[in-house]
């Protein structure tokens, strides 16, 4: 059974994570029909609340609403004054008394979805919080390598990059572990977690090594910031070192798919003609995020209002 | 014959449990019975309708499916009909989904070619207050503008709750609200032996009900 919201891939089941991507599935056969929309969830509303800047996230969540019939709002506080818990929970508890029937959440620090959750009557959806989780992203990388290679049992998932400050990386190695696969993270030093493989995960430092029998090798974002600082390389070193080529890549498995979350540093975390090509799925990813997105909305906005007395603020 | 509990053992196993003492499944239709009607429906189709060379079946899942494949086959024997045969759920257009809260699984839908200006003909398994008919039909029309569109039900049972009629009925079978009536046989991927079972609520058993087992 599907809980109230959706705060991170940790919280699900295996047959929770597969209800939503057999919904999303059905889902994405509606993105291939002329008129791309079904009443489902016509006169409910949905509430885009991005504290964080997003443009691709937001509209995807915008654009699975819609194809659902659902009125969207998106509200974009901007992070600068709603920085204290305070004045967040008070954006929260005045979109409350709209009434809205699911409310997706989007901000740059770690668990502020599920204190938003503590406060609302509606479902929250996590869309990114930190460097927790986001749990959307891993589900439509789940259903394109379900869809790519049939099964997720048994694969080997390699994450190159930045997963110490990488929500996406954490979302998907919980999603991929619990749906049997093995993960490997690969890495310059200091964005490889120490406590990683309490997760159940092998870390790596040779790409080469980490990149041996590989199924599906998942190149995450560099933010250029987190550059060039004492203990990490520059973008020139990065991309020599953990940059994915088609030379690289034939450490993998002959028939290995190539994943982003986007957007593509081009060059920096895959060449340009990987960016661009198969075996690259990146544009597969994309629409199977509206899909996945669809299947989240359809599956969590269906549950009762949480009762007043659940949800008294804690002090 | 081969009994309900043969032919789908865990099925039947739960609408034990769930009617308690109720009387057992009984048969309302065999697979023999069944291929009959579908072969008499094909035959009223070509009849009927005047331009069949544009028919196009399409089948609610699960139920309808076997029957729209068996009904095209029947199409492609007497009348050398080439019948193209969709999938097209309906769950996302229930009018109960909002009332309920309930997000029922979703089934496969699959169009393979336009409707625009075909004969359309939903086959379901079972009809009863006919919403599901009427989801069908708004599904439908977001792929198209179909020049007509007409309903196969294998068994009408009844309870209409909305304006809808079929055009082609396997049988007509009287039964209680509270009964259940379902299609059974689906499970091996359409080569097992169909068959309509009828299944008593506790409150709607009557005492002669238990005794028609034989």
């Amino acid at each position: 059974m599907i809980g109230r919201d959706l705060l991170g891939i940790e919280d699900l089941e295996r047959a929770e994570i597969e209800r939503i991507l057999d919904t999303a599935l059905h889902m994405s056969e509606i993105g291939r029909r002329e008129v791309k929309k079904v009443p489902t969830l016509r006169g409910r509303t949905i509430v885009n609340l991005f504290f964080e800047p997003s443009t691709r996230t937001r509209a995807s969540f915008e654009i699975a609403g819609k194809r659902l019939s659902a009125d969207v709002i998106n509200f974009s506080p901007g992070s600068s004054s709603l920085t204290k818990a305070e004045s967040i929970l008070d954006t929260a508890r005045t979109l409350d008394a709209m009434d809205p029937d699911a409310v997706v959440v989007r901000h740059s620090v770690a668990g502020v979805p599920s204190r938003i959750a503590e406060v609302l009557a509606a479902p929250v959806i996590n869309a990114g919080d930190g460097a927790h989780e986001h749990p959307t992203q891993a589900l439509l990388d789940l259903l394109t390598v379900r869809q790519e290679k049939g099964r997720i049992d048994g694969l080997t998932v390699t994450i190159v990059g930045d997963i110490v400050h990488s929500r996406v990386a954490r979302s998907n190695i919980y999603g991929f572990r619990r749906l049997g696969a093995e993960v490997r993270v690969v890495g310059p030093p200091p964005m490889i977690p120490a406590s990683v493989e309490t997760l159940g995960v092998k870390s790596y430092t040779s790409l080469r090594e980490a990149l041996d029998g590989a199924d599906v090798v998942m190149a995450l974002r560099i933010q250029n910031e987190r550059l060039s600082g004492a203990y990490t390389p520059s973008i020139r070193e990065y991309s020599a070192t953990f940059g994915i080529d088609r030379a690289t890549l034939r450490f993998a498995k002959d028939d290995a798919i190539v994943m982003h979350p986007g957007p593509v540093n081009r060059g920096v975390e895959l060449s340009h003609d990987l960016a661009d090509h198969r075996p690259s799925v990146i544009l597969d990813q994309v629409r199977n995020g509206v899909a996945v997105r669809m299947a989240v909305l359809y599956l969590f906005s269906g549950r009762p209002p949480r009762e007043a007395a659940d949800r008294e603020v804690r002090p | 014959m081969r009994s309900v509990e043969q032919q789908s053992a865990s099925e039947s196993a739960q609408h034990r449990a769930r009617s308690g003492d109720a009387a057992p499944p009984r048969t309302l239709l065999d697979d023999t019975g069944i291929r009959r009607s579908l072969m008499r429906i094909a035959h009223e189709m070509v009849e009927r309708v005047e331009t069949p060379d544009r028919l196009y079946l399409v089948a609610i899942p699960n139920g309808g499916v076997p029957l729209a494949r068996q009904l095209a086959a029947n199409l492609a024997e007497i009348a050398d009909l080439d019948v193209p045969v969709g999938v097209l759920d309906t769950t996302l257009y229930r009018d109960d989904l909002h009332s309920t809260g309930a997000r029922p699984a979703l089934r496969r839908t699959e169009m393979p070619s336009a409707v625009d200006e075909r004969i359309v003909v939903l086959v379901d398994d079972v009809v009863k207050t006919g919403r599901t008919i009427r989801a069908a039909m708004d599904a439908l029309m977001d792929f198209g503008r179909p020049r007509a569109v007409q309903v196969v039900g294998l068994v009408d049972r009844g309870h209409r709750e909305l304006p809808i009629k079929l055009d082609y009925v396997g049988k007509n079978v009287p039964t209680q609200a509270e009964e259940d009536v379902r299609l059974l046989g689906l499970e091996g991927g359409g080569d097992a032996p169909l068959e309509v079972i009828i299944v008593s609520a506790p409150e709607a058993a009557e005492p002669g009900a238990r005794g028609e087992r034989a």
